[in-house]
This record gives C-alpha cells, sequence and structure tokens, in this order.
C-alpha cells in the first residue's frame, strides 16, 4: 500500500508540471546565481497541491485514495468477522451450543476476545495510516 | 443510608472539580473546548467517562439478563463504533476544524441551510440521549430512597445544570476523566467480591438447554433484530454530537487517531463487565430490570461489605448519570446558543437552560423503556444521519449541497419518525413493530442511496470550493499546504 501514491503520480508528471490552472506559463524569476534575493521556494510540490494544478490534484487524489482502501479494507474484514458470526449461529445452530471454558461459545466471543481483537485492529490501522501520511509527505517535501 | 451517602458525594465531587476549572475558563474558547490543551489519555479518558451512560453501566447488564446472548452485541457494536469511526471519520474530522457537526456540514458543504438541518438533528438526538438518563436516575433514586421518579430525574438535571453553567468545557473535561475511572472502579470492585462468593458457591452455571444463553432466541425476528442493532451501533457512534466535540480538543489530527485507539482499549476494558453481571444475575434468578446492576452485589455479598459494594455501584450509576448528561448538554447548548440565539456567553446560559428542561420534561411523561433500547434508538437516528455525511462528506468529492440535505431528511427523518411510534404508542408487535423499534437497517441503507442519487443527479450544486477542503481534510499537519481560510465561527 506504501508504494502507491508514488507511481501514481510518477505517471502524471509530465502533464501539469509548471501550469497554472488558466493555462499561462507560469512566471520564472531570473536571477544571478550569486544573489541571495531570490532564493528557490523550498517545497515546490505543496505549491502544486496549493494551486490545485492538475499534478497537485493527482498527489491528492492518490493520498485520499490510499488511505480510503485502507479505512474500505478495514471496514470490510470488519464487516466480514461481525456480520459472518450471526450467519454463521443461524447456519449451523450446533455452534451455539458448543462449551468453550465451561461458557457457551457466543459468551466467549462476543463478551471476551472480540475486544482484544477490536484494539488489535485499531492499532495496525493507526500504524499504516500514519505510515501513509509519512510516506505522502516525504514525497512532497523531496523535490 | 450509605447509598444515599454515596450519592451526595459523587454529586458534591462533580461540583467541586467542576469548579476547580472556573478559574481556567474565561474567554469563549475555553467555554468550547478547553483551548486545545487537554494530553491524549486526559482526552480518551473524557470520551470514555462521557460515552459511558446510564446505558451502558445499568442498561446492558439489564438487557442481557431480560433478553440473553443476543444482547451482548450492544456493547460490542458500542465498541466497535469507535474503530468504524477510527478509519473513516477520525483524523480528517480533526482536520476539519469544526467544533460540532452542523460545523462540519458548513465548512464541507458550504451551505447555511444544510448547517442549520444539522443543528436540529443534533438537538433531537441530544434530546432523545438526554431523556432516558434522567428517567433511569429517577428510577434508581426511587429504588434507594422510595422517592417519586421524578425527584431522581431533577436532582440529576440541576446539578448538571449547574455544572455547565459554572464551568463550561474546561471543567466537564477533567470531570469526565474523573468519571470514567469511577465507573470502571464501581463495576470492578464489586464484580471481584461476587466472582469470589459465586466460586464459593461452587460455581453455579446454567441449567443444561437453557434457551437464555444461545443467541438468536426470544425475539420475534432475531436475525432481523441483531443485523440492525449491529448497524444502528456501529454506525451510530460516529454521529454523536457529544462524542465529535472531544475531537477538537486533541492538537491534531494524528493526536487525534491515537486518542480514539486509546479510548477504544478503554471502553472494551469497561464492556468486558456488564455481560458477567447480566450472567450472574441470570444464574441468581435476579428479577429483569435496569437495576439489575445495583441489586446484585447486595445480593451475592451479604452483610456490610455487601453494603458498601451496594454504594460503590449507586456512585457509579450517578456518575454515568451526571457525565453522559453533562458531555450531551455541552453540545446541544453549544449547537442552540450558536445556531439558535444570537451567540456569545449569555445565549449558552439560556440555551443550557433549554437543554436541560426539554428532556427532563419528555422523561417525565414518555412511556418508560429500558434505558439501553432508547439510547439505541438516538444510535439509529445518528447512524441514518450523520453518519452518511460524514462519510460521503469525507471521502466523496461529488457530494453536493441537495444530496446531503435530501439524505439527511429522509434518513433522519424516516428513523425520528420510527422513534416516535416506538416511544408514543406501542409496544408494537409482528413485522411492523421489529421494523419500527430497530429501524437502522432500512434507514441507513435509504439515507446513503438518496444522498448519493440526489448528488448525481445534481452535479452543478458540487461545493465550489470542495478541492481546497479535501487538501485540508486529509494532509497530514506537518505540510505547509494552503488549507483554505475557513474557521469555525466563534460566538
Amino acid at each position: 500500500m506504501t508504494g502507491k501514491p508514488r507511481r501514481a503520480a510518477a505517471g502524471a508528471r509530465g502533464q501539469g508540471e509548471g501550469t497554472a490552472p488558466s493555462g499561462k506559463p507560469r512566471r520564472v524569476t531570473v536571477t544571478s546565481p550569486r544573489t541571495a534575493a531570490a532564493p528557490r521556494p523550498r517545497h515546490p510540490l505543496t505549491r502544486e497541491i496549493d494551486e490545485q494544478t492538475r499534478l497537485g490534484e493527482v498527489y491528492m487524489g492518490s493520498l485520499v485514495r490510499t488511505q480510503f482502501r485502507l479505512a474500505l479494507f478495514v471496514c470490510t474484514v470488519l464487516a466480514c468477522v461481525v456480520g459472518g458470526l450471526p450467519l454463521l449461529f443461524l447456519l449451523v445452530p450446533e455452534l451455539r451450543e458448543v462449551q468453550l471454558f465451561g461458557l457457551p461459545l457466543p459468551w466467549v466471543v462476543l463478551a471476551g476476545l472480540v475486544y482484544p481483537a477490536l484494539v488489535a485492529g485499531a492499532w495496525l490501522y493507526v500504524r499504516q495510516a500514519e505510515r501513509n501520511e509519512r510516506d505522502f509527505a516525504d514525497l512532497v517535501e523531496r523535490r | 443510608m450509605s447509598q444515599i451517602a454515596a450519592v451526595v458525594l459523587v454529586m458534591l465531587a462533580t461540583v467541586l472539580i467542576g469548579a476547580f476549572g472556573i478559574r481556567m475558563s474565561r474567554t469563549t474558547s475555553d467555554f468550547y473546548v478547553a483551548s486545545r490543551t487537554v494530553s491524549p489519555l486526559w482526552n480518551a479518558s473524557a470520551i470514555g467517562g462521557e460515552y459511558l451512560s446510564a446505558a451502558s453501566f445499568l442498561g446492558v447488564a439489564g438487557l442481557i439478563l431480560t433478553f440473553g446472548a443476543d444482547m451482548l452485541w450492544l456493547p460490542v457494536g458500542w465498541t466497535g463504533g469507535y474503530l468504524v469511526l477510527l478509519v473513516l471519520v477520525s483524523a480528517p474530522l480533526r482536520r476539519s476544524g469544526a467544533y460540532t457537526l452542523p460545523d462540519f456540514a458548513e465548512a464541507r458543504l458550504e451551505s447555511m441551510t444544510v448547517r442549520r438541518l444539522s443543528s436540529v438533528l443534533v438537538v433531537l438526538i441530544g434530546w432523545l440521549y438526554l431523556m432516558p438518563q434522567f428517567q433511569s436516575a429517577g428510577l434508581v433514586f426511587g429504588t434507594i430512597t422510595g422517592a417519586p421518579p421524578w425527584v431522581g430525574s431533577l436532582l440529576v438535571a440541576v446539578v448538571v445544570a449547574t455544572n455547565v453553567l459554572s464551568g463550561g468545557m474546561r471543567s466537564i473535561t477533567f470531570v469526565q476523566a474523573f468519571q470514567y475511572w469511577l465507573k470502571l472502579t464501581a463495576l470492578a470492585v464489586p464484580l471481584a467480591f461476587m466472582l469470589v462468593a459465586w466460586w464459593s458457591d461452587g460455581t453455579p452455571g446454567l441449567a443444561p438447554g437453557d434457551e437464555w444463553a444461545l443467541p438468536l432466541h426470544g425475539r420475534e425476528h432475531p436475525v432481523y433484530e441483531t443485523y440492525s442493532l449491529i448497524l444502528a451501533t456501529f454506525l451510530g457512534t460516529m454521529g454523536l454530537p457529544h462524542v465529535l466535540v472531544r475531537f477538537y480538543t486533541n492538537p491534531d489530527g494524528r493526536a487525534a487517531r491515537r486518542t480514539t485507539l486509546l479510548v477504544l482499549t478503554l471502553l472494551g476494558a469497561f464492556y468486558l463487565m456488564p455481560a458477567v453481571y447480566g450472567y450472574l444475575g441470570h444464574v441468581y434468578g435476579m428479577p429483569e430490570s435496569d437495576t439489575v446492576v445495583i441489586a446484585l452485589p447486595g445480593r451475592l455479598v451479604g452483610g456490610p461489605v455487601g453494603e458498601f459494594l451496594t454504594a460503590l455501584v449507586t456512585a457509579g450509576a450517578f456518575a454515568a448519570f451526571l457525565s453522559t448528561s453533562s458531555g450531551l448538554t455541552v453540545s446541544v447548548a453549544g449547537v442552540i446558543a450558536q445556531d439558535i440565539l444570537r451567540g456569545g456567553v449569555r445565549a449558552f446560559r439560556v440555551a443550557t437552560v433549554l437543554a436541560v428542561l426539554v428532556p427532563l420534561a419528555l422523561a417525565g411523561a414518555a412511556r418508560s423503556l429500558p434505558v439501553a433500547t432508547v439510547v439505541g434508538l438516538a444510535f439509529a437516528v445518528a447512524a441514518s444521519s450523520f453518519c452518511p455525511l460524514l462519510v460521503l462528506g469525507i471521502w466523496w468529492r461529488r457530494l453536493t449541497t441537495a444530496g446531503a440535505m435530501a439524505g439527511l431528511l429522509a434518513g433522519g427523518g424516516l428513523a425520528c419518525a420510527a422513534v416516535v411510534v416506538t416511544i408514543t404508542g406501542g409496544p408494537h408487535t409482528g413485522w411492523a413493530g421489529s421494523l419500527l423499534a430497530q429501524p437502522a437497517a432500512w434507514t441507513v441503507p435509504v439515507s446513503f442511496t438518496v444522498m448519493v442519487v440526489v448528488s448525481l443527479l445534481t452535479p452543478s450544486r458540487v461545493p465550489r470550493g470542495v478541492a481546497r477542503t479535501m487538501v485540508r481534510l486529509h494532509t497530514p499537519e506537518t505540510l505547509n499546504v494552503d488549507r483554505g481560510d475557513w474557521h469555525p465561527r466563534y460566538m
């Protein structure tokens, strides 16, 4: 999941670079390299995002898509587990009566095991979401 | 007697800790969001304290005792809702800069009409949530003193109003954090004693073939109702007004995520316990009622220790009434003051009184239902209105003003109608009864569908600043990009 913004952005690099949305070529400051008068902007990619050029939009779109795919993945797993349990109990009624540690199986799962599982899922999500954001920041700030 | 002393102690502690915050809250910004200086553990404890209402402390165990295994889904959903909130909403919502749900609606859709509709829904959800809190305060206070129900309701309402009026959000944060740990202790310590008593009784278990412990039984349409309950609780959490306002007190989006993870852990620890109360209540043949949590320690552990434990759970119950009611009152009052009155600290005070009085009157007038059932209905309304607004608003650029309006009206309206029919009339039977008592399974899809279809039909009404808003919602704060100049209106 981490490599995606980079690839998506690289494909569009040639199209929008240096062009404002109006289509006019960007104004270029010409200075002697010896003067300190006009330092280059340090992070031109954030400017692409600010000016909503096509390149900026591609970068933003890739960030939103990466994070959304991650969110959707977590929600799908959650839906399968949570939505699957009642279905399982409905289709395999014997499961409802299985005893585990002297307690009925549904109780062991719903009143116990499910909570650490939720916390673990949340922890993994936070780790991956922060990684995605770091990758995006690296990508945007490196140039 | 010791129970009454415990109640007085909790109320005094709440007022005193609240008063502690007065010196620190001077400006309007303090009043609303505690100036964003709250650390993640404080913040997570405060969210937990605010969230664990009478429905969690008393209601879950009562419903599990009454209906059996299907009700185990209620605490699972109330915890799992934070996972859905975490992955879909938490960081972008914090980055949006909105204090409240109406703020978010305005920031994302650039429309005052959507904002006003959201305000109305926030107030309705808040009142629907507050009403059963006051009702069960009356029930518990009546059980321990013999007073009529309205006395306990009034008492809690007065303490809440005083506290909110005197300290605002800053003091509420301290109060709420304190309340979480109080509630956890008040449930855990008696439970430890009861488990010892249960052990020395020879660990009595369920009778063989006891239907009560099996999922999918006992109600008319258990499969539908189970799925509807799951949908309402998992999706409704993100739309609760008193939960979202807390996210603003995180310094940035990353902290908002970490706070949510911490909240999930704290809630998971708490929700391990009500099921055990319900289970023991069934094994020892307790009467099916919301007060089982209060009555059980005295039944299992006799003597002065039993009396002390009963006082402790009673204190926990009142902590639950006070904390949730305070949080809800702040949110409802904030929305009333900002969007209906003209704003300012004075308007906030008038709004606070209004926010408490209406549900107090409703508590006296409405049919008495189990507290967790009514709170479940509030979740269903939130899931059918704010969940689609937040999810589509954050992730889908083509959401339009018209689409959001139509979805909020259709989903929120249908869910509210089902709630009114269930609370005022009823109990209804058959499929109609199940559809009305657990509306989420049909109102949530209706709301999402209407929002998407109407948005696709009105492409010209996509908000003009949507690209900038997306940058604001999704880029990490470390990046120096233009996030637009929208700010929530200061009162």
